[in-house]
């Protein structure tokens, strides 16, 4: 069976039985965005089980022929680094579709764009020709504008366009050195697995590897290129921040690892001390910001920054044990941010604001909010128990081996996130409660069930975290290997 | 000599005055059944070609060729022709006098173009490029009673004179020096080596050319002419007239000045990196959506212009898709413009606010013409431009090919602007519903599969384009 083509076109197919239902019947709309976002859980949890690590490497390959004089060719499969991948991208639809359930203004185009989205996103992840790998990254932007320039919030329009703007820039990037990649002599291929086995010059290596490196860490949110992420997210809807901060910004991070360092070890070798240097103004600037901040969307979206920059920092050290960390941790932030995100946008619904200091004592109203949100807060700050204690605690140890002092000033970013974190917890959920707040009420049904889904991965992550270090990997040893060979 | 093999072009001359004088006898409220005849007329020459598949001859002692190159062309320019005309019934019936002779020019024009592309010698070439020019004079001065449409004429037959005058005399050094105007027997001569009097000539066909294809610094006319002319004139200008072009210049440059080319690499090259700059560049600036898109033709024949500097085969292969995919994306979004005008007579880029509300499906059209233009994925533009940028990236000019797409950044962000309008902005108070009719919307879904299928099952047109440009090079 083509798992992964299935994959990849329920969605889409998804987008396309939506656009044929006329706009008036909502229900229906929501009905089916419902079983297909479904459909694409189950096949992701599918793939994810079914996917064996002893055997590692790509597995459910497939191929189907494009432009074969080029060397183009529709090749999927995953490893033990994308397969968590696709499992997060199918959680954060899935309840990314749920905490939509009560958009009303023109729902089926949100739908259609949203199911895109989601679409291009499983492309990437599943893709093993770096044409398609590209061809579907870029997708990814075009449904971000108009999502968070229909259906945003707070400046939406400069959002937008401000977003568009800087990932086009680096896949402008990207692009030319793909272009390179293509006439070096060695290649005529856009096969990643025949890429990822050739050595291509040093100098070379050297030259282009910061195109992948900047191109696809501009969606990484890599400083100082991030300053489109927290406005973005803050102007997205609900569904959109979670995909986004969720799973988008997991493109350029694995980006970064299938095309960078696979394709050019050496220039990895190189290059690798620089991301570690600007990862850690990642995790420090991020937590510092976000100590600053008073809307309670900008104080995720900077933590965003900070998560991210250690999930570049695990890369950096090239180690097996930091980069999977560093993968670890792309999953678990992926899923504790769309968790965030999700109650923030509870939250905003009822409230109608999200100033961190309207609030006061919100527990009373909206107990199982509160709940979840702490939940999400103690991942954030790494409590042993959940998925970022996990992820952390590998990333650390690998820094340590290899950049012990860029290891106390991770740590030092963790203290600060616990800061923040904790002050945020106790300013809007726990104190004095604020009489404004008398009517407000606990999340539907729907909501919560998804922030429960979400809670649920966290913990299970956090409590047995085998199965997927396990896989994570047999994905990395590989790669690792190659690394180790040249430098 | 074998007629036959001039068939088509032969229909075509007697099918266009078949139709001038059907005009005579159709009372004015039928002028339109003269679309149809046309369209019909064109998809008949389509189909005569297909007779030609697979000939390799020259006819009229080596003026006229018959090669699937020009073949190509024989589906190609029909193909526009037909979709211009049905686009422009209900423009014409609505603001044009004198339709029929209207219709009659876009035939003879597609004949003129036809021939352009069959051309083995540098006056065939010319006359042909004359009848079409003179054909598309007519054309955009054809709003008689808009002062910017005679304006507009007046401006490009006062250029176009100009540019065809550097175009003459350039042939006329040529001629001198070779003694003949075959492109083979140019070729012959070239391989001679190089003087001062074969690089002035070669330089001013260069800028005859480029004004035709309105290529910095030769540009300064398209703007005001695509502004004045009427929309399915723009529409037609911007994508038949430069796919014309550009295929007399592929074919001129890869038969008969090949082995000097490679002098030219350098000039080219920068004359292509600033078409594209300026024309991306200044297009920001626009508020009229004419003048924008005019500005982002010239960017996007900065792009071609990447294919004609490197002039290899596989770089011929990407002039010919980018130009296919080019006017399928550019023809969609025109004619969802004129879809637009047709109901409002409104052309400034702010009229378009929530469009997407009162005509959803020329919205969705236009803004995918438009993604597509800028190179986005799943439309035609960005695979055309990725098989572009790779081609020129190929041939040595890695550093032009990042400066290609570093423009289609700019070019984004231009074309969202318009996107903005049409879905975030909400829609003029008391606005409602516009009607669009179904014959528009026809061909809106015509162009639109194309943008589709050239995006993402390009391998089909792909193969018929090599066959098309192997008689270029061998």
């Amino acid at each position: 069976m083509p798992l992964l083509l299935l994959t990849f076109v329920t969605p889409f197919v998804g987008a396309v039985i939506i656009a044929a239902i006329p706009s008036a019947h909502r229900n229906a709309i929501r009905m089916v965005a419902a079983s297909v976002a479904t459909i694409t859980l189950a096949l992701a949890i599918y793939i994810f089980l079914s996917y064996d690590y002893r055997t590692g490497g790509f597995q459910f390959q497939e191929r189907y022929p494009w432009l074969e004089n080029l060397g183009i060719a529709f090749q999927l499969g995953v490893d033990g680094i994308s397969a968590p991948m696709v499992l997060l991208t199918g959680i954060v639809i899935f309840t990314g579709v749920l905490v939509s359930w009560y958009v009303d203004y023109r729902t089926k185009d949100f739908f259609i764009l949203l199911f895109t989205l989601v679409t291009g996103v499983i492309g990437v992840f599943i893709s093993l020709d770096l044409f398609f790998l590209f061809f579907f990254y870029e997708l990814a932007v075009l449904p971000m504008y108009l999502l968070i320039g229909v259906w945003g919030s707070t400046r939406k329009e400069y959002g937008a366009m401000k977003l568009v703007i800087y990932l086009t820039a680096g896949s402008v990037l990207v692009w030319i050195g793909i272009l390179a990649l293509y006439i070096a002599p060695e290649a005529k291929t856009f096969d990643l697995l025949r890429l990822g086995q050739m050595t291509f010059s040093p100098d070379f290596q050297r030259l282009f590897f910061p195109f992948f490196l900047l191109g696809f860490g501009v969606l990484a949110g890599l400083w100082p290129f991030h300053t489109w992420s927290p406005d973005g997210h803050v102007a997205a809807p609900t569904a959109v921040s979670m995909l986004h901060a969720g799973v988008l910004m997991k493109l350029g991070a694995y980006g970064i690892i299938r095309v960078g360092v696979s394709i050019l070890p050496y220039g990895a070798t190189v290059w690798m001390p620089v991301l570690v240097l600007l990862a850690t103004v990642n995790v420090l600037y991020g937590a510092f910001s976000a100590m600053a901040q008073r809307d309670l969307k900008f104080v995720i979206g900077y933590s965003s920054i900070s998560h991210m920059g250690y999930v570049l920092m695990g890369f950096g050290t090239l180690s097996v044990v930091g980069v999977s960390g560093a993968v670890l941790q792309m999953f678990s932030h992926g899923v504790m941010t769309a968790l965030f995100f999700a109650l923030v946008g509870m939250i905003y619904d009822r409230a109608h604001t999200r100033e961190i200091s309207a609030f006061g004592g919100l527990a009373h109203r909206m107990g199982l909010v509160s709940v979840f949100f702490v939940v999400a807060g103690l991942t954030s700050l790494g409590l042993p128990g959940l998925s970022g204690f996990v992820a952390e605690l590998l990333i650390f140890i690998g820094t340590f081996q290899t950049y012990p002092i860029i290891g106390v000033l991770a740590i030092i970013g963790a203290a600060v996130t616990a800061v923040y974190i904790l002050r945020l917890l106790a300013t809007v959920f726990f104190g004095p409660f604020n009489t404004r707040w008398e009517n407000l009420r606990d999340g539907s049904r729907v909501e919560l069930f998804a922030a429960a889904v979400l809670v649920g991965v966290l913990v299970y992550v956090g409590v047995y975290p085998t199965l997927f270090v396990n896989i994570i990997s047999s994905g990395v040893g590989p790669l690792l290997e190659r690394v180790a060979g040249v430098g | 000599m074998n007629y036959w093999l001039f068939f088509p072009e032969l229909l075509l001359v007697g099918l266009a005055f078949l139709l001038l004088i059907a005009d005579l006898f159709l009372p004015t409220s039928r002028k339109h059944y003269l679309a149809f005849l046309g369209a019909l007329s064109l998809a008949g020459v389509a189909a005569a070609a297909l007779t030609l598949r697979g000939e390799k001859v020259s006819l009229f002692s080596g003026m006229f060729l018959v090669d699937d190159y020009a073949l190509f062309f024989k589906f190609f320019f029909p193909a526009l022709g037909v979709l211009v005309l049905l686009a422009s019934v209900e423009y014409a019936k609505k603001r044009l006098t004198h339709t029929g002779e209207y219709y009659g020019l876009i035939l003879i024009s597609v004949l003129a173009m036809m021939l352009m592309t069959a051309a083995g010698e540098l006056l065939t070439a010319y006359i042909s490029l004359e009848l079409l020019s003179f054909s598309l004079y007519i054309m955009a001065a054809y709003e008689r009673d808009n002062p910017k449409s005679s304006e507009a004429g007046l401006k490009y037959i006062l250029l176009g004179a100009f540019s065809s005058a550097l175009l003459l005399y350039g042939i006329s050094l040529i001629y001198g020096l070779a003694g003949t105007t075959s492109f083979e027997g140019i070729g012959r001569l070239v391989q001679g080596g190089n003087g001062p009097a074969l690089f002035l000539g070669l330089a001013l066909i260069i800028a005859g050319l480029g004004f035709k294809l309105a290529v910095v610094p030769f540009h300064m006319w398209a703007p005001d002419v695509y502004e004045g002319s009427p929309l399915p004139v723009t529409a037609y200008l911007s994508v038949a007239s430069k796919a014309a072009g550009f295929a007399l210049l592929l074919r001129l440059f890869a038969t008969a000045f090949a082995p000097l080319m490679v002098d030219w690499q350098g000039v080219l090259a920068g004359v292509a990196a600033v078409t594209m700059t300026v024309g991306n560049l200044v297009a920001i600036q626009q508020r009229n959506i004419k003048r924008l898109l005019a500005y982002s033709a010239i960017g996007q024949a900065g792009y071609l212009l990447l294919g004609v500097v490197v002039l290899s085969p596989q770089a011929a292969d990407a002039i010919l898709f980018h130009l296919a995919g080019y006017a399928a994306s550019n023809l969609a979004a025109f004619v969802a413009i004129i879809a637009y005008f047709n109901q409002t007579g409104h052309e400034d880029i702010p009229d378009y606010a929530g469009l997407a509300e009162r005509a959803p499906f020329v919205a969705l059209t236009l803004s995918i013409a438009l993604f597509s233009l800028a190179g986005l994925p799943f439309f035609a533009g960005f695979t055309t431009k990725f098989y572009l940028f790779l081609a020129a990236a190929q041939g040595g000019f890695l550093w032009l090919a990042a400066l290609a797409v570093l423009n289609s950044l700019i070019s984004l962000y231009y074309y969202l602007l318009i996107v903005k309008e049409m879905y975030i902005s909400p829609p003029p108070p008391q606005a409602g519903r516009l009607p669009v009719s179904i014959l528009l919307h026809g061909v809106l879904g015509v162009l639109l599969i194309a943008v589709f299928l050239i995006g993402i099952y390009p391998s089909p047109l792909l193969t018929l384009i090599q066959a098309a440009t192997r008689p270029l090079f061998f």
